[in-house]
């Protein structure tokens, strides 16, 4: 095994911070979304390095990370509809100025 | 539920160095063909050359036009089928590899019509919707 | 050192890189395309941990699929390209503060973690995660097609305008 377990914690680990930071920064809901499948893809990561170094086995972690691709591409396809209904009706959809239930 | 078997090891001696010099040909093969005009080619820009090109017309407009929904909306039936595939190839790979354990054969058949029933529900929805037909 | 460890750097570089310029840029349209480049590089890390099926489905679903939608997405609401609005909110500085303090939680976990690793050989993906999903996770495997139907019938009630 070449290459230390930890290493590919840490790449994760400083991947899933990128998209913390980007969901909790950026103002335009689409690049929110964005920052959310960086942080999907971070854990990935994480589950397929521990299949490989842990139970290289049975998988387990493969099973898993499949599962989150399909769940990210239903929260895309439901998170993007909503942001469409936003700009619809707002014409824009920079997040911290939407207060419409602020009454 | 039978207990998983675990039949085929991975292939150690997988190589994958012929993708990585194709990448990196395929890279540089690019880069160089951007760069080569940099080099031999004469610039003389002008205000008129550096506008955009449309097929010698003048252009109007804003250069950002907002698509149409449709597109979108052929995106997200071409999402959900796209994720079906994925799913469906090992499935494929185990079926036609005998791989099943003994006597699951049917239970095995019947889910993947259960999987696939579900989604052609989806398509047909899709479909009652007009998704599919460009107004 | 060794090739896979100079394989695992150059894409751990690639993620990082393109990831920082997902979060930073202006223009959405070069942010989707920074996520792409970015998608690309875990798919090669998948390659590196011996899941080859993953790096399959990771082109497949996330670069073909999830960015296109994306890119429809950033099409369908314009003017947001670009222009003088700041891209990055008020709080960016509480942010980026907030994500620093748990990046130093996750690198401790990381470094301190002791896990067994396993000493044996890896098994083939596409084969195990095959029949991983005709038996033990039968019941998964079928809920996942209930979820993409809901999510279908979710996402084209709210991006058809009704109204119109």
């Amino acid at each position: 095994m070449e290459i230390p377990l930890s290493w590919y914690l840490i790449l994760a680990a400083i991947l899933f911070a990128v998209g913390v930071y980007g969901a909790l920064a950026r103002r335009n809901a689409i690049a929110i979304l964005m920052s959310i499948e960086l942080m999907l893809n971070a854990v990935n990561i994480n589950l397929v390095a521990f299949a490989r170094y842990v139970t290289p086995r049975e998988l387990t972690g493969q099973i898993f990370a499949i599962f989150i691709m399909m769940l990210a591409a239903a929260e895309a396809a439901v998170g993007l509809g909503l942001v469409l209904t936003v700009y619809r009706n707002l014409r824009h959809i920079q997040v911290d100025e939407i207060n419409l239930l602020r009454s | 539920m039978p207990t998983l078997t675990t039949p085929i090891p991975a292939n150690p001696a997988a190589d994958w160095l012929p993708v990585a010099v194709f990448l990196v040909t395929a890279v540089l093969f690019a880069a160089v063909l951007l760069w080569i005009p940099r080099l031999i080619a004469p610039r003389h820009p002008t205000p008129d050359k550096a506008r955009p090109y449309e097929c010698g017309e003048r252009v109007s407009g804003e250069f950002w036009q907002q698509i149409h929904i449709g597109y979108y909306l052929f995106a997200l039936v071409f999402i959900i089928f796209d994720v079906e595939v994925v799913f469906l190839w090992p499935y494929v790979r185990v079926l036609g590899g005998r791989l099943i354990p003994q006597g699951l054969g049917l239970f095995v058949f019947f889910d993947l019509l259960l999987f696939v029933g579900i989604l052609v529900v989806a398509l047909v929805y899709a479909w009652r919707k007009g998704v599919l037909r460009w107004e | 050192m060794s090739a896979h460890q100079l394989a695992f750097l150059v894409l751990g570089v690639l993620i990082l890189v393109s990831a920082l310029m997902v979060v930073t840029v202006r223009n959405l349209v070069h942010a989707a395309l920074f996520l792409i480049l970015c998608f690309a590089g875990v798919a090669g890390l998948y390659v590196l941990l011996q899941a080859e099926f993953l790096a399959v489905a990771q082109v497949l679903i996330y670069i073909g699929a999830i960015t296109v939608l994306i890119l429809f997405g950033i099409m369908l609401t314009r003017k947001i390209t670009g222009g003088a609005q700041p891209p990055l909110a008020s709080h960016w500085k509480a942010a980026g503060a907030g994500a620093g303090a748990f990046l130093l939680l996750l690198l401790y976990v990381a470094m301190t973690g002791q896990w067994q690793v396993s000493d044996q050989p890896p098994m083939d993906s596409t084969t195990t995660l095959g029949l991983a999903l005709v038996t033990r996770y039968v019941l998964p495997f079928e809920l996942a097609s209930v979820v993409l139907l809901a999510a279908l019938v979710g996402a084209v009630l709210l991006a058809r305008d009704e109204t119109r």
